[in-house]
């Protein structure tokens, strides 16, 4: 045990106390990761989405991603898995598509390449594009970066797909190895030209890591944590979907 | 709110331009002028010993120190502070050396100075290596298998170091040295251009940035990418700096001096302090018109934004218009600590950095909540200003045995030395 996780503890039970007592409807978490709404919220809307499942079609999600999009060799427990499971939960009358593409070591540049063909194929209402991991690893200038991220998206919508980008994972044992800040930053830019609700991965896990429901120095060996990890992600980025789309409300009633 | 960054970004050039037109004014004095010699300029010693400190505080984990940083208060952060400081003294020094000396010794002085601050960085890259390698051994989160491929560097070496001793691979946090070694490569240059015209080099200097921006100008890394900081942008703090040193800030006193400044530069740092407070709480962002937004952002470090570069000059402004000379408290024993850092930057500097990395290692093997980030940042800080005060005792008392004409020597060299 360390010195203040006592603390800590006790506070995230706090927390987590008042979070299920306001939230009763959802079934008991596993684990205490609420995210604090300021990190789910944002200006941008996903109109595709909204009109499929008001429309009752069936709503179909593509994920493009690196290996942080998965866990290796148990893919059902990654983070997109949960995202389709959560999905279906709340909107159960809306038939769930969700598809994953795997990048695997890819910039976004090389990422854009294959990406209009992945579109024309599946047809997607939603692209939910996590990138920059590979790019801070090779440290691709950030204003090429910034481009291809920028190309990407616009391809996305020009192929009437509504977009989703998610950043990098926060990870900080390896933090004086890979420097993140600049493709945050600049995924943060092309998210805002491009009026497309970024889901702030980084944040997020690093609010864990510091609210203690995790903790992600640990050199822990199996795939427990990842799986957990994984689940959290996976939920947050349903709510953040569906708050996106406007759709939280109206299906709450 | 447009209006607010644009009359900034103007004044900093209309300054410089008035500071051109003094000159040619006063062409007829000599092109530069050096403080009078003796007296130590112990505001320079005590902001480059805070830059470090805050540089050491920016390259651990977030924690509560990290929220006294300057960084998080404006565009600008500790990084513009060290370069121009550095600059600022590296002229100071060699400067008066090539006018005693001659541009031949004086070069041959700056030299040495360069292979010392190359050693460090090697030194530096040694210990950075160690760390990975025991982290790539132990760790094993399959959360992280991606990120984890960052260490495949290690399956070869012999490319690697080779390019870490061709200053083209650096690890994270290890950019400053390389910046550091290049703009003091030029300084012999530098120097003799300012002897020629001092301001004819400041306009040099800003015509090099501005090419760079307009041509994408950059220097390559290994194995892929750039120079995080950019020489070609960043020389002009440097030689912003030297300029400055030269006789550039008594020529711009008047300047400095003038209500006018004063209130632009106290609108701007408030217009970027509001800008960096809604990154920090994202709620106040609707704040912010799109319009700007999309015209200010991303602001780069690598090229040293026009932003941060002005960010800067306000603050440099106002702590020169309200930190006297002979402030009393320079003299002051709770400032002595940065004072002393400051004053044995390059060592303090490496320093840092490493202790940096053991703090990071630490961290993570230690494991720590928010007390124990925060004891780690103020164990980092008390064994620099411990080690800065060794290295004082050893150049006052240790080393009092040598001859008297070889201690002027080093004397002068040192403190060029901790430029």
């Amino acid at each position: 045990m360390r010195p203040g996780s006592g603390s800590v503890l006790v506070l995230t039970l706090l927390a987590g106390l008042a979070a299920a007592g306001l939230a009763r409807a959802q079934d008991a978490a596993p684990q205490a990761c609420e995210v604090p709404p300021y990190l789910l919220s944002t200006e941008s809307t996903l109109p595709k989405v909204a009109e499929a499942v008001k429309n009752a079609r069936p709503l179909t999600v593509l994920v493009v991603g690196s290996r942080s999009s998965t866990i290796l060799s148990s893919e059902n427990s990654a983070y997109p898995a949960r995202l389709q499971a959560a999905l279906k939960e709340k909107l159960p009358s809306t038939p769930i598509n969700l598809s994953v593409e795997l990048q695997t070591g890819k910039t976004a540049e090389e990422v854009d390449v294959g990406l209009i063909k992945l579109v024309e194929a599946k047809r997607p209402t939603l692209v939910i594009w996590q990138t920059g991991t590979v790019d801070a690893m090779r440290s691709v200038d950030p204003d090429d970066f910034r481009g291809a991220v920028d190309e990407g998206v616009a391809a996305l919508q020009n192929a009437g797909a509504d977009v989703v980008l998610v950043n990098l994972q926060y990870s900080p044992r390896t933090e004086t190895m890979i420097s993140a800040p600049p493709y945050l930053d600049n995924m943060r830019v092309v998210a805002q030209q491009h009026n497309v609700p970024l889901f702030d991965r980084f944040a997020i896990m690093r609010h864990w890591n510091d609210a203690g429901d995790f903790d992600l120095f640990s050199t822990f060996h199996g795939t427990d944590m990842a799986k957990r990890v994984h689940a959290c992600l996976g939920r947050a980025l349903s709510k953040f979907v569906l708050d996106a789309a406007r759709l939280d409300q109206a299906q709450q009633n | 709110m447009s209006s607010i960054a644009d009359p900034v970004a103007g004044t900093s050039r209309s300054d410089a331009k008035a500071g051109d037109a003094k000159a040619a004014a006063a062409s007829s004095v000599p092109a530069i002028a050096l403080p009078v010699a003796g007296e130590r300029e112990l505001r320079l010693d005590l902001f480059r010993g805070m830059a470090l400190w805050l540089i050491f505080i920016d390259h651990l984990p977030t924690n509560i120190l990290t929220w006294f940083t300057i960084r998080n208060y404006g565009f600008s952060d500790a990084t513009e502070i060290f370069i121009f400081i550095s600059g600022y003294t590296a002229a100071f020094v060699y400067g008066r050396a090539m006018l005693e000396a001659g541009f031949v010794v004086a070069t041959a002085r700056i030299m040495r100075r360069v292979w010392q601050i190359y050693v460090a960085h090697v030194f530096l890259f040694t210990i950075f290596l160690a760390e990975i390698s025991y982290v790539a051994t132990r760790f094993e989160n399959p959360l992280y298998s991606e990120e984890m491929g960052i260490m495949d560097f290690l399956k070869q070496p012999d490319v690697t170091i080779v390019q870490a001793l061709l200053l083209r691979f650096r690890p994270v946090n290890m950019d400053v040295l390389p910046l550091y070694i290049v703009l003091m490569l030029f300084l012999p240059i530098i120097l003799w251009l300012m002897k020629w015209r001092a301001d004819v080099t400041l306009g040099l200097s800003m015509l090099l940035y501005a090419l760079t921006w307009h041509f994408d100008w950059y220097l390559t890394a290994y194995p892929s990418g750039f120079w995080i900081f950019n020489p070609f942008c960043w020389q002009l703090l440097f030689v912003f700096g030297a300029w400055c040193a030269l006789g550039g800030a008594q020529r711009m006193s008047r300047i400095l001096s003038s209500p006018v400044t004063l209130w632009i530069c106290v609108a701007y740092l408030l217009a970027a302090f509001f800008v960096t407070l809604t990154w920090h709480i994202p709620q106040l962002s609707f704040l912010m018109p799109k319009r700007i937004e999309q015209w200010m952002y991303p602001i780069t470090k690598t090229d040293l934004d026009v932003l941060r570069f002005a960010h800067f000059l306000a603050l440099a402004a106002l702590t020169v218009r309200f930190l006297p000379k002979d402030w009393s408290g320079l003299k002051s024993r709770w400032l002595r600590p940065l004072i002393l850092c400051g004053q044995h930057s390059l060592e303090i500097f490496c320093l840092g950095v490493f202790l940096a990395f053991a703090g990071h290692f630490v961290l993570a093997e230690v494991g720590g909540g928010a007390l124990t980030h925060a004891l780690v940042s103020l164990a980092g800080i008390l064994i620099m200003w411990g080690m800065a005060w060794v290295i004082s005792w050893y150049k006052h008392s240790a080393d009092k045995g040598a001859s008297k004409t070889k201690n002027t020597a080093i004397n002068a060299d040192m403190t060029g030395g901790s430029a």
